[in-house]
C-alpha cells in the first residue's frame, strides 16, 4: 500500500472537522456544515474543471458530514470520477464514499460498475483490492448480479498476487451471504479447495472461511477439502513457533487459521481413509498436549489464542464423538479449566461439559468432576456461569448420582438467581421423576421444591406428583403423611396447600388413625389456609371438605357448619358458592352409600404420554385401526374355526358381538375397540326390523358367522369395511349408530333371504343427498344411480300421509328379487308407523314399480325411516338404503291468525325452552318470493303483515301428531346486508322446536 | 408542586440542582439530560414526559434550566415561575452564562430557597428579594430592620417596603409591544396579533396610589356611559380606542377595582417591572408589507424579487430592518442587488439577508437575486419556506394608547404635577412573515 505523501494531507478537511470539534452547540455546527455545503457546492457548480486533489478533499468533507448524520444529496457524480482516477488516494476515497453512500438503486450503479470493471481487470493489485472491497462493501444484489461471475474467476486464475487473492476470497463470501442464489458453483470450486495449500497463510486463512461457508451449503463439492484441512492443520500445529514468522501471534502458530481449519473440519464427519484419521487424531493431541505445556508468555493474549485453539479442537473431538481415549483427555482438560481464575474459561469448559456428556465415551469422565461443578454452582460469582454449571449437573445426572446432584440443585434454589429459578425448579422435577427409584424420595423432593420456590413451580409439576401419588398404593400413606406435616409450617405456598387438599382428601384416612393428624386436625390444618388462598385453590379445598365428609363421617357437622357459614353459601365468586351450595346439599340429602359412590377415590390416571406422541397417534385418524382388525382378525378365525362346530358356546357367541363392535367403532371414533362393548349388543337386539325374536337371530348370524369372517380376512373386502368406516365418520349428518344399524339390517335381511354369498356385496351407505330438499315440497327424485331411480310423491294430512314410491328399471335387464322394505330405527320405531305395500318381486328393464307406504306420526320425532331395497342385478345382489323424507314438518297444518293473536301467542310461548333462535349464513341467494314459497312449501301459514318489519317472515301452524297437536309460531328475519339469517321457533314442545328450526335453517 | 429545579450547561452537566421533593431522585438529573440535551433530533417542545415525570424546560443562551415534577401541575404556572426566575438571576448578575451561574451559585441557592418552597412558587419580586438577599452579605443589621423586613415580606404589600424616599419622583413607563404576522403571497393576512406589555420605571416616594389609564374599549364605554360630552367625538374617529383579547396584570394591581370599574389601580413596586401583558388582534396596524416575486428559470437558476413598503406616518423611523429570504438547499451561488441597505447571502443559515438601517413611513424599497443551483439526484421539492422579517418601529402596532397614569400620595407632600413622567411607545416584530 503506497504511503500517503505530504501533500496529500488535505489541511482544510482538517481544518473543518476541528471547526466542528470546537463548536459549543448543535446550532454552531449546523452552520458550520450548512457553510461547508454551500462552499462545496459553489465548487462542484462545473464551471471550472476541478483537480483531483480538491475533489477528493470535498468528497472526503462530504462523507464527513453523512458521517455526522446529515443528508447529502449531492457529490455523487464527483466521487464516482475519482474512481477513473490513477491516484491510489484518490480512489480509494471515491470508493469509500460510493461503499458508504451510494444506495442500490442509484442511477449512477453502471458508471460504478463499470468502474469496478475496469479496475478489476488492471494488472494494479492495489486497485483490484479496492474494487474487491467496494464490491464486499456494498453487497447488495446488483453488485452480486454483476460480479458473481468474476471474482471466482479472480480468485483462481494462476496469475493473482496474494493479496488480491485473499481480498477476493472474502469478496466471494460476502456475496454468497447476501445472494447464495447467484453465486454458482462451477469448475472453480475444485480449484478454491487447493487453496488450502497456497503458500501464502493469508490466502489460506481468507479461503477456510469461504471453504467453510461453502461446505455448509453442498458438503458433496468439497470432500476433497478434508484432507487438505487435516494436512494443513498438522503442519501449522507441528511448526515451531518461529517458523510462521508474521502468522505467530504471541507465541501461538496461526491461531484463527488453525481455528478456522477446525470449523471446516467440523462440517463433516471423521474422516474414513485411516492416515488421514491418524494425522487428525496426532493433530487433535499435539494440541490437547500443547494446552499442559506451562505458557511461553504472561500475556492475555497468549492464553486466549492457545485456548481458542483449543476449544476449538475439543468442540470437533465432540462433533467427531468417536475417539474414546481424546474425549476423555478432553474432558480432563475441560476439568482443570473449571477451576480457572478466569471467567470466561469456566464459562466455556462447563459449556463443553455439557455437550461431553451427552457422548457415551466420556460421560463417565464428565462424572468425575461432579464435586467441581457443585463447588461451582455454589461459589461462583457469574451468574451466567452459575446457568452453565445447572445445564452440567442436568447433563450428567442419571440414576447413580440422581440423588446427589438433585438435593444440590434443591439446596442451591434457596440462594438461587430469580432469574434461574424457574429453569431449575423443571430441571429439578424432571430428574427426580426420571431417576426416581423410590417414590418417597420423589414426593419428599417435589415437595422440597414447592417449599423453596413455590412461585416458580408450574402446574404441570404439582399435577405430575399428583398422578404418581394416585397411581402408586405404596407412596400414598407416606404422602399423606409428608403433606401433612409441610401443612404444619405457618406459612404455606398455595401450591402446597393445593397438594395438601388433594392428597388428604383422598388419602387422609390412611393417616387419620394417628391421633395427632385425626380427621378433625387434619381438616383444621386445610382449613386454617383456607383464608389466604386465591379462588381456584379454595374450590379445590372445597372438593377436599366434601371427600372428608364421605372419608370420615364424624367430622360431617362441623364441615356442614363451614359450608352453610355466609362466606361460603353467600360467595362472590360463583364458582366457590355453587360448590358451597352443592357440597352441603349432597351432604346432608345422599346417603352414606351414595356418597360413598359419588366421592370414590379418582381412579388411577393412564399413564401419561409424551405430547409428541399423542399428538401423532391423534394425527394417525382411522389409519390405527388396522392393528385393532389384525388383533380381531386373529381373534375370530380363532373364533371362526370352532364357531361352526360349537354354535352354542358363549365365547363363539361374543364374536360376533365384538365384530359389531368393531364396525361400530370407526363410525363412532370409539379409541378402544378390544372389548367388546355392551352398546353394540343392545343396538344388536334392538334392531328393530329384525322379524324373528332376539334368541332365534342368534342362529342365523352364527350360522353365517364363518363366510362373513371369509369376507372380512379377505383384504380386499377388510379395506371396503374401512372405506365404509371412513365413510361414515365423515357423514355425521346423521346419528353413526343408525348407519350402523342399518348395515346390520343388510346383513341381516340378507341371511334371512338365504341367498348364498357368492360374491362380495357392494353396500353402500345410506344416501340422503337429496334429503334435505324434500323438506320443503313433496314430489320429486329421491335417488338415481346408474340401475335405478327412485322417485317420489307423497300427500300428507293432519297425522296421516301416503308415499307413493316409484322404483324405475333404468337399466334394459330385469331387476329379480326386488324387495323394498322401511326401516324406522330405535325409538323411531314409536314414534312413527310406516307400513309398506308388498309389492312385485321383479321390475322389467324400462320399467317401473310403485309401492304405496302408509304413514302415520304417533309423536314427534328426530330421525327419518330408512327404504332399504335390494334386488339382483345381473347376477350380483344389489343394496340401497335410501333415507326417506318424511320430517315432523310434512304434518303440518297451516293456521292464519291476526297480528294481535300471533304476538298474543308468541308472548305465551314464552319459555326459554320453547324458543329457538339459529342464525346463520345464507347459502342461496336471499330473494323475498322463494323465501316465502319455501315457509309455504314447510307447511307453515305466511302471515303478512304481522310483523312490524316488512323484510322478516312469520309463520304459524299446527303440528298433527296421533297423541298431541303442537302449535309452531315461526319468524325469520333476514339481513340482507350480512348475508345471515335469524330464525326464531316458539312451539309447546321444545324438541318440536329444536326439530322444525334445524329442519328450516338447513333450507335458505 | 415543583418537584425540583435543574440548571444545566450546553454540555448537559449540571450546574445547579435544587430538589424540592422526595419523589425526584438523582437519576431525573441523568434522564434530561440523555433524554433532552443530548437527543440526537433537537427536542422541539419545552414539556418533555419521561418514565411518568415531567420536565419543563426553556434555554437562555447556553444554559437550559428545568423544572422536573411528578405531580400534574399547570404548565403554564411553571413557565411562567421560570421566567420569573430567569428575571430574578438577570437582576442580581446580569446575563444568565455559564460563568455567572457559576459565580454565583451560593446566591443562586439562596434564591432558589426563597421563592419555591417545597415547590410552591413565593414572592419572587426583585425588589423585595434585594432587601434580604444581598451579593454583599447582610451587613450588621438591626433588630428593628430585621423585623421590619419580616413584616414586610409577611404583609400585605410584600412588593414594596416603606420609607422610600426620591429627590426627584420620577416613572417611566414603556409599551412594548411585538407584533406577528403570516400573509399570502398575494397579500392576504392568514393570521396576525400583536402581544404587548406594559413595562414601568417607577422611582417614586413612600408609598404612592398610582392609577392607569388606556384606550381599552370597555374602559372608554364606561367611561363615555358616565359623561356624555365627548361620546360623539371618540366614535368618529374610530381607532381611538381598542379591543383588548386578554390581559394580565402584576400582581400589585388591585384585581377587584379591575373587576367592579374596569381601572387599573396599584401601588407599584420600586425599580422596574411588568404592569401588564396584554394581546390584540382586532384592526393591528401592520409596519410593513412585503412583497415577494419567485421565478424559477429551469433547473439550475432561480430569480428572487422583494418589495417591502412601509406603512406608518411618514414622520416616523422604522429601525433595524432586517429581511431575510430563504434559499434553496442546492444553492451554489447567488448574485444580489438592492437599492438600499446592505444584502448578503449567509451560507450558514441557508438565506440572504437584508438590512436597512432605516426606514421611513410610506416607502418602498427592493432587492433582486438571481440564485444559481446545484442539480442533485433526489427530486425532492423545495418547500419554499415564508421570507421573514425584523424591524423595530416607534409606535404600538395594536394602537394604544396610554391616556393617564396619575399618583397619589397623600402622606407625602408630592402631587401628580410633581412626578415626572416619561412614556414611550416601542413595536417590534414578532414572527412577521409573508408566503412566497
Amino acid at each position: 500500500m503506497p504511503a500517503v505523501s505530504k501533500g496529500d494531507g488535505m489541511r482544510g478537511l482538517a481544518v473543518f472537522i476541528s471547526d466542528i470539534r470546537n463548536c459549543k452547540s448543535k446550532e454552531a455546527e449546523i452552520k458550520r456544515i450548512n457553510k461547508e455545503l454551500a462552499n462545496i457546492r459553489s465548487k462542484f457548480k462545473g464551471d471550472k474543471a476541478l483537480d483531483g486533489y480538491s475533489k477528493k478533499k470535498y468528497v472526503c468533507k462530504l462523507l464527513f458530514i453523512f458521517l455526522l448524520g446529515h443528508d447529502i444529496d449531492f457529490g455523487h457524480m464527483e466521487a464516482v470520477n475519482l474512481l477513473s482516477s490513477n491516484k491510489y488516494t484518490e480512489k480509494q476515497i471515491g470508493y469509500l464514499f460510493i461503499s458508504v453512500l451510494v444506495n442500490s438503486n442509484s442511477d449512477l450503479i453502471s458508471l460504478i460498475n463499470n468502474a469496478i470493471k475496469n479496475d478489476l481487470s488492471s494488472r494494479n493489485p492495489t486497485f483490484m483490492n479496492l474494487a474487491l472491497h467496494c464490491i464486499a462493501n456494498v453487497g447488495s444484489r446488483e453488485m452480486a448480479e454483476a460480479f458473481a461471475a468474476e471474482v471466482p474467476r479472480i480468485l483462481v486464475a494462476g496469475d493473482t498476487m496474494d493479496s488480491v487473492k485473499q481480498s477476493a476470497a472474502l469478496c466471494l463470501l460476502r456475496l454468497n451471504r447476501t445472494s447464495p442464489d447467484l453465486v454458482l458453483m462451477g469448475e472453480w470450486t475444485a480449484r478454491v479447495v487447493h487453496l488450502l495449500n497456497d503458500q501464502h497463510l493469508g490466502v489460506v486463512t481468507a479461503a477456510t472461511s469461504l471453504i467453510t461457508t461453502l461446505a455448509q451449503k453442498s458438503p458433496e463439492d468439497f470432500k476433497t477439502s478434508v484432507s487438505l484441512a487435516v494436512a494443513r492443520l498438522s503442519r501449522i500445529v507441528s511448526s515451531a513457533s518461529t517458523d510462521l514468522q508474521d502468522y505467530t501471534y504471541y507465541f501461538v502458530a496461526a491461531p484463527w487459521l488453525s481455528v478456522k481449519l477446525l470449523r471446516l473440519l467440523q462440517c463433516y464427519p471423521p474422516p474414513e481413509d485411516g492416515a488421514i484419521r491418524g494425522r487428525l487424531t496426532e493433530c487433535l493431541e499435539t494440541i490437547l498436549n500443547k494446552a499442559q505445556e506451562p505458557p511461553k508468555s504472561k500475556k492475555v493474549q497468549h492464553s486466549n489464542a492457545k485456548n481458542a485453539v483449543l476449544f476449538e479442537a475439543i468442540s470437533l473431538i465432540i462433533h467427531h464423538d468417536s475417539e474414546p481415549t481424546l474425549l476423555v483427555r478432553a474432558c480432563n482438560q475441560l476439568g482443570q479449566f473449571l477451576q480457572h481464575r478466569e471467567t470466561n474459561l469456566r464459562y466455556l469448559a462447563l459449556e463443553s461439559m455439557c455437550t461431553l456428556a451427552s457422548s457415551e465415551f466420556s460421560h463417565e469422565a464428565v462424572k468425575t468432576h461432579i464435586e467441581t461443578v457443585i463447588n461451582a454452582l455454589k461459589s461462583e460469582r457469574d451468574v451466567s456461569v452459575r446457568q452453565r454449571a445447572v445445564d452440567l449437573l442436568y447433563a450428567m445426572c442419571d440414576r447413580s448420582n440422581a440423588k446427589q446432584i438433585v438435593a444440590e440443585m434443591l439446596s442451591y434454589l434457596e440462594t438461587a438467581d430469580y432469574s434461574i429459578r424457574e429453569e431449575i425448579v423443571l430441571k429439578v422435577a424432571i430428574l427426580a421423576e426420571k431417576y426416581a427409584v423410590d417414590y418417597t424420595w420423589y414426593v419428599d423432593t417435589i415437595l422440597n421444591l414447592i417449599r423453596f420456590a413455590g412461585d416458580y413451580v408450574s402446574d404441570e409439576v404439582w399435577y405430575r406428583v399428583i398422578q404418581i401419588v394416585i397411581n402408586r398404593d405404596e407412596v400414598q400413606g407416606y404422602a399423606a403423611k409428608t403433606v401433612f406435616e409441610a401443612l404444619q409450617a405457618p406459612a404455606c405456598h398455595e401450591n402446597l396447600v393445593k397438594v395438601g387438599g388433594y392428597i388428604l382428601g383422598e388419602f387422609g384416612n390412611l393417616i387419620a388413625g394417628d391421633s395427632r393428624s385425626s380427621p378433625l386436625v387434619q381438616f383444621d390444618l386445610l382449613h386454617s389456609k383456607f383464608h389466604l388462598c386465591s379462588v381456584p385453590t379454595r374450590a379445590l379445598l372445597l372438593s377436599a371438605y366434601i371427600k372428608f365428609i364421605n372419608l370420615f363421617p364424624e367430622v360431617k357437622g362441623t364441615i356442614q357448619e363451614v359450608l352453610r357459614s355466609d362466606s361460603q353459601l353467600r360467595n362472590a365468586d360463583v364458582e366457590l358458592q355453587q360448590r358451597a351450595v352443592e357440597y352441603l346439599r349432597l351432604s346432608s340429602i345422599a346417603s352414606t352409600d351414595i356418597l360413598a359412590t359419588v366421592l370414590e377415590e379418582m381412579p388411577p390416571f393412564p399413564e401419561r404420554e409424551s405430547s409428541i406422541l399423542a399428538k401423532l397417534k391423534r394425527k394417525k385418524g382411522p389409519g390405527n385401526l388396522h392393528p385393532d382388525l389384525d388383533e380381531n382378525r386373529k381373534e375370530r378365525s380363532a373364533n371362526g374355526g370352532t364357531a361352526d362346530h360349537s354354535s352354542t358356546t358363549s365365547n363363539a357367541k361374543s364374536s360376533p358381538l365384538s365384530f359389531v363392535g368393531d364396525l361400530l367403532a370407526p363410525a363412532s371414533t370409539a379409541p378402544s375397540t378390544k372389548r367388546p362393548r355392551p352398546v353394540s349388543s343392545s343396538y344388536l337386539l334392538q334392531a328393530p326390523l329384525t322379524p324373528i325374536p332376539p334368541q332365534a337371530s342368534a342362529v342365523p348370524v352364527l350360522l353365517s358367522a364363518g363366510p362373513l369372517f371369509q369376507v372380512a380376512a379377505s383384504p380386499t373386502p377388510s379395506t371396503d369395511l374401512l372405506g365404509l368406516g371412513s365413510t361414515i365418520t365423515t357423514q355425521n349428518s346423521a346419528p353413526p349408530a343408525s348407519k350402523g344399524t342399518s348395515l346390520l339390517v343388510d346383513v341381516f335381511s340378507e341371511n334371512i333371504a338365504a341367498f348364498p354369498v357368492e360374491t362380495p356385496v357392494a353396500v353402500g351407505p345410506v344416501a340422503d343427498e337429496n334429503f334435505s330438499r324434500f323438506v320443503c315440497k313433496n314430489n320429486g327424485v329421491l335417488y338415481e344411480n346408474q340401475l335405478l331411480q327412485i322417485g317420489l310423491k307423497s300427500e300428507f294430512r293432519q297425522n296421516l300421509g301416503r308415499m307413493y314410491v316409484f322404483f324405475g328399471n333404468k337399466t334394459s335387464t330385469q331387476f329379480m328379487n326386488f324387495a323394498a322394505s322401511v326401516v324406522c330405527q330405535d325409538t323411531l320405531q314409536t314414534q312413527l308407523n310406516v307400513h309398506a305395500k308388498p309389492a312385485d318381486p321383479t321390475v322389467d328393464g324400462g320399467a317401473q314399480l310403485q309401492q304405496i307406504l302408509n304413514i302415520e306420526c304417533m309423536s314427534d320425532f328426530v330421525d327419518a325411516p330408512v327404504l332399504n331395497i335390494q334386488f339382483r342385478y345381473g347376477g350380483t345382489l344389489q343394496n340401497v338404503a335410501v333415507k326417506l323424507p318424511i320430517t315432523l314438518n310434512k304434518f303440518f297444518q297451516p293456521t292464519e291468525m291476526t297480528s294481535q293473536d300471533f304476538f298474543q301467542r308468541w308472548k305465551q310461548l314464552g319459555a326459554p325452552q320453547q324458543e329457538v333462535q339459529k342464525i346463520f349464513k345464507a347459502k342461496h341467494s336471499m330473494d323475498t318470493e322463494v323465501t316465502k314459497a319455501k315457509i309455504m312449501g314447510f307447511g307453515a301459514a305466511l302471515l303478512d303483515g304481522v310483523d312490524p318489519n316488512p323484510s322478516n317472515f312469520v309463520g304459524a301452524g299446527v303440528i298433527h301428531t296421533k297423541t298431541t297437536q303442537v302449535g309452531c309460531l315461526l319468524r325469520l328475519e333476514p339481513n340482507t346486508h350480512a348475508q345471515m339469517y335469524r330464525l326464531t321457533l316458539r312451539t309447546s314442545r321444545d324438541t318440536v322446536s329444536q326439530r322444525l328450526c334445524d329442519l328450516l335453517s338447513e333450507q335458505f | 408542586m415543583i418537584g425540583g429545579l435543574f440548571i444545566y450547561n450546553h454540555k448537559g452537566e449540571v450546574l445547579i440542582s435544587r430538589v424540592y421533593r422526595d419523589d425526584i431522585g438523582r437519576n431525573a438529573v441523568d434522564a434530561f439530560r440523555v433524554n433532552v440535551i443530548h437527543a440526537r433530533q433537537q427536542v422541539r417542545s419545552p414539556v418533555t414526559n419521561i418514565a411518568r415525570t415531567s420536565f419543563f424546560h426553556v434555554k437562555r443562551s447556553n444554559i437550559w434550566l428545568a423544572v422536573v415534577t411528578k405531580q400534574n401541575v399547570n404548565a403554564a404556572m411553571v413557565f411562567e415561575f421560570l421566567y420569573k426566575m430567569c428575571d430574578v438571576m438577570a437582576s442580581y448578575f446580569g446575563k444568565i452564562s455559564e460563568e455567572n451561574i457559576k459565580n454565583n451559585f451560593v446566591l443562586i441557592y439562596e434564591l432558589l430557597d426563597e421563592i419555591l418552597d417545597f415547590g410552591y412558587p413565593q414572592n419572587s419580586e426583585t425588589g423585595s428579594l434585594k432587601t434580604f438577599i444581598t451579593q454583599q452579605g447582610i451587613k450588621g443589621q438591626t433588630k428593628e430592620e430585621q423585623s421590619q423586613i419580616t413584616s414586610q415580606v409577611t404583609g400585605q404589600i410584600g412588593w414594596r417596603r416603606e420609607g422610600i424616599k426620591y429627590r426627584r419622583n420620577e416613572l417611566f413607563l414603556d409599551v412594548l409591544e411585538s407584533v406577528n404576522l403570516l400573509m399570502s403571497p398575494q397579500g392576504q393576512v392568514l393570521s396576525a396579533h400583536v402581544s404587548g406589555r406594559v413595562v414601568m420605571k417607577s422611582y417614586l416616594s413612600g408609598m404612592p396610589e398610582c392609577k392607569f389609564g388606556m384606550n381599552d374599549k370597555i374602559i372608554i364605554d364606561k367611561a363615555g356611559k358616565g359623561g356624555v360630552t365627548n361620546e360623539a367625538g371618540k366614535s368618529t374617529s374610530g381607532k381611538q380606542s381598542i379591543a383588548i383579547d386578554d390581559c394580565t396584570f402584576n400582581q400589585c394591581v388591585r384585581l377587584s377595582k379591575f373587576d367592579s370599574e374596569r381601572s387599573i389601580s396599584f401601588i407599584p413596586p420600586d425599580g422596574e417591572y411588568e404592569l401588564m401583558r396584554y394581546r390584540t388582534t382586532k384592526d393591528i396596524i401592520l409596519p410593513f408589507r412585503v412583497i415577494p416575486l419567485v421565478r424559477e428559470v429551469g433547473r439550475t437558476k432561480l430569480e428572487v424579487k422583494v418589495v417591502i413598503k412601509s406603512n406608518f406616518k411618514p414622520s416616523l423611523l422604522a429601525q433595524k430592518i432586517e429581511v431575510r429570504i430563504p434559499t434553496p438547499l442546492n444553492t451554489s451561488g447567488v448574485q444580489v442587488i438592492c437599492m438600499k441597505g446592505k444584502a448578503k447571502y449567509k451560507a450558514s443559515e441557508n438565506a440572504i439577508v437584508w438590512k436597512i438601517k432605516r426606514m421611513a413611513g410610506m416607502k418602498e424599497s427592493q432587492i433582486s437575486a438571481e440564485i444559481e443551483l446545484l442539480p442533485t439526484n433526489d427530486k425532492k421539492k423545495w418547500a419554499r419556506p415564508p421570507i421573514s422579517m425584523n424591524f423595530e418601529v416607534p409606535f404600538a402596532p395594536s394602537g394604544l394608547k396610554v391616556r393617564y397614569l396619575k399618583v397619589f400620595e397623600s402622606k407625602l407632600n408630592y402631587s401628580d404635577h410633581d412626578v415626572i413622567k416619561w412614556v414611550r411607545y416601542i413595536g417590534r416584530s414578532g414572527i412577521y412573515e409573508t408566503r412566497c
